[in-house]
C-alpha cells in the first residue's frame, strides 16, 4: 500500500489544470473586488468560487485514483468513458425544461403583455434567455453527449484526456451559467445568439478548444481503419462554430472591470458578420452537429446499413462549401449592397439539395425496416426528426427567395420556420437519441415506459403542428396587413392593428408550446423512472441489437 | 468512388455495402438519386443564371451590375413613386387648399380622412388609442372636451407645433406652477384646494374639508387661469375643473397630486416628422372622431 502510494503521482494534466484554475481564482478575485457593477461582480464571484471548487475536485479525484491511468482496453474492449457522457445527458435534459418553460413564458408574454414583469422577466431579457438556453444549453449538451458518446463507439476507442473530457462538459456548462444569469441581470453583447459579453466568450473559447482537442485525440486514437461519416460531421461542427465565435465575437473591453465591450465590425460590417455567424449558428450547430446525431442513431435503432456512402460524402462536402455564404438572405432589402443579397439566395438555393442529401439518407436508411415505426415509438420520432428537417430545409431556400423574402421578412412566418426546425428536428432527433442513450449509459435493458414515449410523441407533435399552423397563419397575415393599400394609395392597416390581429394566433402558439412542454416532462419522468430500475443488465445486454464485433 | 473490394450484398436491398463497419452500422454503396442529382444541377444553373441577371460577385472597384440593370434602391424608390402617383390625383388639392375648403369638398374631404385615418394610427393611436379613446393622462380625442381648442385652425396649431414640445419654439408652452412641491402652498391648503376643485365638478368633497379655505385660494392661485368658477380657458390650455372629465383622476388624492406636483403633459411637435398635408389630413380626422367645430 505505502509503496503504491509513494508512486502514485500527479500527472500533467492535474498539475496543469491546478495551476490554470489557481490563475483563475486569483484573477476573478480581483475583478471581483475592483469592478463597480454588480452583475459583473457577482459573475467574478461566481468564477472565483468555481474555480476553488475545481481545486478541490481535482485534488479529491487524485487521492481517490489508482496510481496508473484509466486503462484504454480492458479485456481486449475497450474501456469507455461515459462519465461526461452521462452528465451532459443530464444537463441537457435539465436545460431543455428550462429553456422550453421560459419559451412558454415569452409565448404568453407575447399574448398578454401584461406578463411582462420588469426588470428581470421582461421579454427583452428572457428571450435570449429562452434562445440560448434551448439552442447552446439543451441542443449543446445534446450534441456534447452524443459526440462523446459516437466517437468512442465507431472509433473502438476509449475518450481522449483523463480531466479533460469534464473539462469541456463542466466548462461548457459553468459558460451557460454566466450567459444566463447575465442575460437576466442585463448584461448583454446585444447580438442575437451571441448575446454573452466578453469574459463568457473568452471562457467559452477556451472550453472549445479543449472540446476540439479531445474529439481530435479521440479519433486520433481509433482501432477503426475509417472514420465514420457522424464524426466528419461533429468535427465540422466543432471547427466551424469555432471560427463563427471568433469571428462574430471579436470585442474590446471597455476595462478589465467592465462586463462592457465594444464589437470589432460597425455598421453593414457588423450586420454581415453577425448573420453569417447567425446563419451557419444554424447550419453547423443545428445542422451539422444534428446530422451526426442522426446517422448514428437511426442506423443504430432501425438495425439497418446507412442507405448511400455516396450521398453522405458529396452531401457533406457540398453542405460544408454553401452553407457558410448564405447568411446574406437574413439581410434582404437593407443597406446591404444588392451583390450580397443575391449570393445570399442563390447559395441558398443550391443548398437546398444538400441539405436534402441528409434527409434521404435519414429515411431510406429505413427501407426494410418501415414496419418498425409501428412497434417503436423511439424510432419514430428519429425517423418524423427527420421528415421535419427536409420540411425546414425546403423552407428556408424557399423563404430566401427575396420575391418571398419581401413578404415574410420580419414577420411570424420566421419564428414558425425557425421552430418547425427546432422543435420538430433538433428537439425531436435529440429526444429520440436521448431515449436510447439513457439505457445504454445506465445499462438498462429497456426504456421504463415505451408507451409514455408513445404519448410524449403524440403530444408533442400536436404542439409543433398548433405551433407552427398559428405562426404561418399569423405570419402571412401580418406581411400581408403591412403591404395593404387602399384604393386611394394610402396603407391599410396601421401597424398597431396589424398586432391586435396577432392575439388569436399568439395564444393558439402558446397553447403549441404548452404541449411541447407537456411531453417533454413525460420524458423526464421516463428518463428518470429507467435510471431508477434496478432491472441493470451488462453493458452488452444494454445494446444487445448490436453484438457484432467490428471487422 | 469505385465499386468496393470487400463490400457484401445487403440482402433487403440488393445493394452493396463499403465494407466498413463502425459500431455495428455498415454502410450501403447506393448510387446518388438522379433526381437528387438533376435537382441539384438545376438550382446550380439557375443561380448562375441569376448571378448573370442581377447584380452579383464584388469586383476590385464596384460589383458586376447583371443585365437588368436592377437595384433594390431603385425599386423601392419606383414603388414610392407609383403609390405618389396613386395619390396625386385627389391628393393634389390637399397641398393648397385650406382646412375649410377640404372640409367641404366630399371628394378632398374623403382623401383627408382616409390618409388622416393612417396617420393617426402608426403616430397618434400609441398613446391616444385606436380611435381616440384616451387613456390616464393622454386626452381621449373622440368626445367634446378639449385643452387647447376645437376649431380645425386650433388642432392643426396643435398638431404641428405639439404641446410643451422642446423642439419646436412655436409650442404650446404654459405650464401650471408646481404648488405643493414648490412651497406656494402647505399640504392642508393643497387638501382644501383639491376639494374645493371637486365641488366644482360636482362631487362630494372629504368630511371635514375646510371649503372656505379652498374657495379662498382658488380664487387667488388658480382662477386666473381656470376661471373664477373654474371653467378653464382654452387659449392656455386651462382644463375645464367643472365637466365629469378627470385626465388623472378625481379623487382628493389625485387632484391633490396635481397640485402639487403638475404633469404638464408632452406631445411632441409633428411638423418635426410629418409634412403639411399629413398634418391637415390628421386634423380633419382628429375633427372626425369627436365634437369638431
Amino acid at each position: 500500500m505505502l509503496i503504491n502510494a509513494s508512486r502514485k503521482a500527479m500527472h500533467g494534466g492535474e498539475l496543469g489544470l491546478l495551476l490554470f484554475f489557481a490563475t483563475t481564482t486569483v484573477l476573478c478575485l480581483i475583478i471581483a473586488a475592483q469592478t463597480t457593477e454588480g452583475p459583473f461582480a457577482f459573475h467574478a464571484a461566481l468564477a472565483t468560487a468555481a474555480s476553488i471548487a475545481a481545486i478541490f475536485a481535482i485534488f479529491n479525484r487524485y487521492f481517490e485514483r489508482p496510481a496508473e491511468p484509466a486503462p484504454l482496453e480492458i479485456d481486449g474492449k475497450p474501456n469507455y468513458n461515459f462519465g461526461p457522457v452521462k452528465f451532459t445527458t443530464i444537463a441537457a435534459i435539465f436545460w431543455g425544461f428550462a429553456g422550453m418553460a421560459v419559451g412558454l413564458i415569452i409565448a404568453m408574454q407575447l399574448a398578454f403583455p401584461d406578463l411582462n414583469v420588469e426588470p428581470w422577466l421582461n421579454f427583452g431579457r428572457v428571450r435570449p434567455l429562452h434562445t440560448s438556453a434551448v439552442i447552446f444549453a439543451f441542443g449543446g449538451n445534446v450534441l456534447l453527449a452524443t459526440s462523446f458518446y459516437v466517437v468512442q463507439r465507431t472509433s473502438r476507442a476509449r475518450l481522449a484526456g483523463d480531466l479533460a473530457p469534464w473539462f469541456v462538459a463542466l466548462g461548457y456548462n459553468f459558460f451557460i451559467v454566466i450567459a444566463g444569469t447575465g442575460y437576466l441581470l442585463g448584461v448583454t453583447q446585444g447580438k442575437e445568439y451571441a448575446e454573452p459579453e466578453w469574459y463568457a466568450d473568452l471562457w467559452l473559447t477556451v472550453v472549445w478548444v479543449a472540446y476540439l482537442l479531445v474529439f481530435l485525440g479521440t479519433l486520433a486514437r481509433r482501432t477503426e481503419p475509417h472514420i465514420y461519416v457522424a464524426n466528419w460531421f461533429y468535427l465540422a461542427f466543432i471547427v466551424t462554430v469555432a471560427v463563427l465565435h471568433l469571428g462574430n465575437g471579436l470585442a474590446l473591453p471597455i476595462s478589465m472591470y467592465s462586463s462592457k465591450s465594444y464589437i470589432a465590425w460597425s455598421g453593414v460590417q457588423d450586420a454581415m458578420f453577425q448573420w453569417w455567424y447567425g446563419h451557419n449558428a444554424v447550419g453547423f450547430f443545428l445542422t451539422a452537429g444534428f446530422l451526426a446525431i442522426m446517422y448514428y442513431f437511426i442506423p443504430k435503432r432501425a438495425e439497418r446499413p446507412v442507405y448511400s456512402y455516396r450521398l453522405s460524402i458529396i452531401h457533406f462536402w457540398a453542405v460544408i462549401f454553401l452553407y457558410i455564404w448564405a447568411g446574406p438572405h437574413h439581410l434582404h432589402y437593407t443597406a446591404l449592397p444588392d451583390w450580397a443579397q443575391t449570393l445570399g439566395m442563390t447559395f441558398s438555393i443550391m443548398l437546398w439539395m444538400p441539405s436534402w442529401g441528409g434527409m434521404i439518407n435519414g429515411l431510406l436508411t429505413l427501407s426494410g425496416a418501415w414496419d418498425k415505426l409501428r412497434t417503436d415509438p423511439v424510432l419514430r420520432m428519429l425517423v418524423v426528426s427527420v421528415a421535419f428537417y427536409g420540411m425546414a430545409t425546403f423552407e428556408g431556400p424557399m423563404m430566401s427567395i427575396k420575391a418571398v423574402n419581401s413578404l415574410s421578412h420580419y414577420t411570424d412566418w420566421t419564428v414558425g420556420h425557425v421552430h418547425s426546425g427546432a422543435l420538430g428536428w433538433n428537439a425531436y432527433v435529440s429526444f429520440g437519441a436521448i431515449y436510447c442513450l439513457v439505457p445504454w449509459l445506465w445499462n438498462r435493458r429497456e426504456l421504463y415506459s415505451l408507451k409514455l414515449v408513445n404519448w410524449h410523441f403524440w403530444i408533442s407533435t400536436i404542439g409543433i403542428v398548433l405551433y407552427i399552423t398559428a405562426m404561418w397563419v399569423s405570419g402571412i397575415l401580418q406581411g400581408l396587413m403591412w403591404r395593404s393599400y387602399t384604393a386611394l394609395g394610402y396603407l391599410e392597416y396601421s401597424f398597431i392593428e396589424t398586432v391586435a390581429a396577432m392575439h388569436p394566433f399568439y395564444v393558439i402558439r402558446a397553447l403549441g408550446g404548452f404541449l411541447f412542454l407537456l411531453g417533454y416532462m413525460l420524458m423526464i419522468y421516463n428518463v428518470w423512472m429507467t435510471i431508477r430500475s434496478s432491472d441493470a443488465v451488462s453493458p452488452a445486454a444494454a445494446r444487445a441489437p448490436s453484438l457484432q464485433p467490428a471487422e | 468512388m469505385s465499386a468496393p473490394k470487400h463490400g457484401e450484398i445487403d440482402p433487403i436491398s440488393g445493394q452493396g455495402t463499403t465494407g466498413h463497419e463502425w459500431d455495428g452500422i455498415k454502410e450501403l454503396n447506393t448510387p446518388l438519386p438522379r433526381w437528387w442529382l438533376w435537382t441539384f444541377y438545376a438550382c446550380i444553373l439557375w443561380s448562375v443564371g441569376y448571378w448573370i441577371v442581377y447584380p452579383s460577385f464584388p469586383l476590385i472597384s464596384g460589383f458586376a451590375p447583371g443585365f437588368a440593370g436592377y437595384s433594390s434602391r431603385g425599386a423601392v424608390m419606383a414603388e414610392i413613386d407609383s403609390v405618389r402617383a396613386r395619390r396625386a390625383d385627389a391628393a393634389a388639392g390637399l397641398a393648397s387648399a385650406s382646412l375649410t375648403q377640404i372640409r367641404n369638398d366630399p371628394k378632398m374631404l374623403e382623401i383627408a380622412l382616409a390618409q388622416g385615418k393612417t396617420a393617426f394610427g402608426d403616430n397618434c393611436a400609441p398613446c391616444h388609442g385606436a380611435g381616440g379613446a384616451g387613456a390616464k393622462g393622454f386626452p381621449v380625442l373622440a368626445d367634446d372636451d378639449w385643452l387647447w381648442g376645437n376649431s380645425l385652425d386650433e388642432m392643426a396649431a396643435t398638431i404641428t407645433h405639439g404641446i410643451r414640445a422642446a423642439t419646436d419654439d412655436q409650442t404650446r408652452s404654459t405650464m401650471m406652477p408646481a404648488f405643493g412641491k414648490d412651497g406656494l402652498l402647505k399640504r392642508d391648503e393643497v387638501a382644501a384646494v383639491a376639494n374645493h376643485v371637486r365641488v366644482l365638478g360636482q362631487l362630494e368633497p372629504e368630511k371635514g374639508a375646510n371649503l372656505a379655505l379652498g374657495a379662498n385660494l382658488f380664487s387667488e392661485n388658480c382662477a386666473v387661469c381656470h376661471g373664477a368658477e373654474g371653467k378653464g380657458d382654452r387659449s392656455l390650455g386651462a382644463p375645464n375643473l367643472t365637466d365629469a372629465i378627470w385626465l388623472y383622476g378625481s379623487d382628493v388624492a389625485a387632484i391633490s397630486a396635481t397640485i402639487h406636483n403638475p404633469r404638464n403633459g408632452v406631445m411632441p411637435a409633428w411638423r418635426d416628422r410629418l409634412d403639411p398635408v399629413t398634418i391637415k389630413s390628421l386634423t380633419l380626422y382628429v375633427q372626425s372622431l369627436g365634437g369638431g367645430r
